[in-house]
């Protein structure tokens, strides 16, 4: 079964930025996490996103489109990335969520709609 | 019949089957042959069997249609290739029945356990964990469930569909995982929900029936999970304070229907058998060494026994509990036990230190007591009318009415 691993993530609680001392041990934690995932043969794809003050959004409304800047939905947490895992089960998604080296923030685990006859 | 071995029945065909969803199906269908096919008086020797032989043949074939259907085998299902023999349809069961199901049953062995595990899963809400459990591994009815907590039975079967919905969708598994530490944390939270929603009701009505039943529901569901995870010893403490209580129900209230206080209760008529399981489960738990609130609860329920409780020791135990749960209504208990110790005015001191608790009936209702026995009569009648106004559970508010009369009339 397939899960979206939804990374969520304070923006007032700022990540290692290049040129910070932490900031190749923070990319090292990604990158071996990845790795981890990779290796279990559970990854399915997965990407970290440019901020939050990047995005622009297409609303349609029966019919009609526009076009605003910033993000859908207004929210504490800033949407940063995330993972698609194929795994058994809820608690296998829920056992890698916990293991994301986000620091603080939120991962939610979404199933995604299965394809072969479900 | 359904009520005693529903839950263990749907346990073990969610094991078997591969889906908790079929299993339900599987084991309505069955009981409603049953009803049918024993109208006529002939009840099979073994009913349980004969409904499990009834509900596995009814899945089988639902999980065979449905893996057709998709035009691929499910591979969820593991009996699918066991053949299985049917029951005579005039209710007489083979006699084969019986065996079979001892025998799954020792093959699955854990089957209630896992049962409990997707009830109380941490990705379902609180609510949907109590509803569940009492559902699935209790066997009660929507009806049942909605009448114990006073809600309607529409919100009460939407929240059970809900959950059952997500465990599906989400692929929530019926399994045991290695670390169950957290997992038995959730279990222990929600039996011990449930017992005291029967026992200590804080919206208890004339449907006084269905919450003793729900009490003695919690103490069958947590002696299961306690057996099964022996390691777990808090869920041992829980089911001794269970017991604790549940001993002196016939003394909790006197013939008119009033509640009656622990000092002021009959000892003889407690329940002796309860109080010695009790002391026994607790010895268990202990022998863990591994304290938790719910063995340290029941060592205050314990002490609560004796003929003289040890007040000073009660104190020590509520200074325990208050290193696993800190908060004012814990703060609370011990003031009453100081004032046992050091005398009304210690404890009316630490009641009164107490500052968050203005709307909860026991503070005022303790502040009364204490109000009493300091001799200011006429503040303690103001302190129990509140704790009357402030109680939830008809029977509390007529037990403060009572004594603001009693004071009056003194």
């Amino acid at each position: 079964m397939k899960y979206l691993l939804i990374l969520a993530s304070d923006p007032a609680i700022p990540s290692p930025a290049p040129g910070d001392d932490d900031f190749d041990a923070y990319m090292g934690a990604w990158g071996s996490y990845t790795q981890e995932l990779v290796e279990a043969g559970v990854y399915q794809g997965g990407e970290a996103l440019q901020g939050h003050e990047t995005a622009t959004t297409v609303r349609h409304a029966e019919g009609s489109t526009s076009i605003v800047d910033g993000p859908f939905a207004e929210l504490k947490e800033h949407l940063g990335g995330y993972y698609v895992l194929d795994v058994d089960t809820l608690d296998d998604a829920l056992a890698w969520a916990k293991k994301v080296p986000i620091g603080t923030g939120a991962v939610e685990v979404r199933p995604i709609f299965p394809t072969d006859g479900y | 019949m359904v009520r005693e071995e529903g839950g263990r029945l749907l346990a073990l065909l969610a094991d078997r089957l591969g889906s908790l969803e079929v299993a339900e199906d599987s084991l309505q269908e069955a009981c409603a042959r049953a009803t049918r096919a024993w109208r006529s008086g002939e009840v099979p020797r073994d009913p349980a069997a004969w409904v499990y032989v009834v509900a596995r043949n009814v899945g089988v074939d639902r999980s065979r249609r449905e893996a057709a259907a998709h035009r691929r085998l499910s591979t969820s299902s593991r009996v699918l290739d066991t053949a299985v023999e049917r029951p005579g349809e005039d209710g007489e069961e083979p006699a084969s029945a019986s065996a079979l199901l001892v025998a799954e049953y020792a093959e699955v062995g854990d089957e209630q356990l896992r049962l409990l595990l997707l009830c109380c899963h941490p990705a379902l809400s609180r609510d949907a964990q109590v509803a569940l459990t009492l559902r699935l591994a209790g066997g009660l009815t929507t009806e049942e469930i909605a009448a114990a907590y006073l809600q309607p039975e529409a919100t009460v079967a939407q929240r059970i569909v809900r959950a059952k919905r997500k465990i599906r969708a989400a692929g929530i598994p019926l399994v045991i995982p290695e670390d169950l530490g957290e997992r038995a944390e959730v279990l222990v939270t929600v039996l011990g929900l449930i017992f005291n929603e029967g026992y200590l009701a804080h919206s208890a009505s004339a449907a006084g029936l269905t919450r003793a039943e729900l009490a003695d529901q919690a103490i069958r569901l947590t002696a299961t999970a306690a057996d099964a995870l022996p390691d777990e010893p808090e869920l041992a403490g829980l089911l001794a304070l269970e017991l604790f209580h549940r001993s002196r129900e016939a003394a909790r209230v006197d013939a008119e229907g009033r509640l009656v206080r622990l000092a002021d209760q009959d000892r003889s008529l407690w329940d002796t058998v309860q109080v010695a399981r009790g002391f026994t489960v607790l010895a268990q738990a202990l022998a863990r060494r591994r304290l938790g609130p719910w063995q340290v609860q029941a060592l205050i329920a314990a002490e609560h026994t004796r003929e003289r409780p040890d007040w000073s020791r009660i104190v020590r135990y509520h200074d325990l509990l208050a290193t696993f749960s800190p908060g004012p209504v814990a703060r609370l208990g011990r003031a009453v036990a100081v004032a046992e110790v050091d005398g009304p005015e210690a404890g009316l001191r630490e009641v009164d230190a107490i500052d968050s608790l203005d709307r909860f009936h026991l503070w005022h209702a303790a502040r009364a007591d204490l109000l009493e026995r300091l001799g200011r009569g006429g503040e303690a009648v103001g302190e129990w009318e509140r704790a009357a106004a402030l109680a939830a559970n008809p029977a509390e508010a007529a037990y403060a009415r009572g004594r603001a009369e009693h004071q009056e009339g003194a």
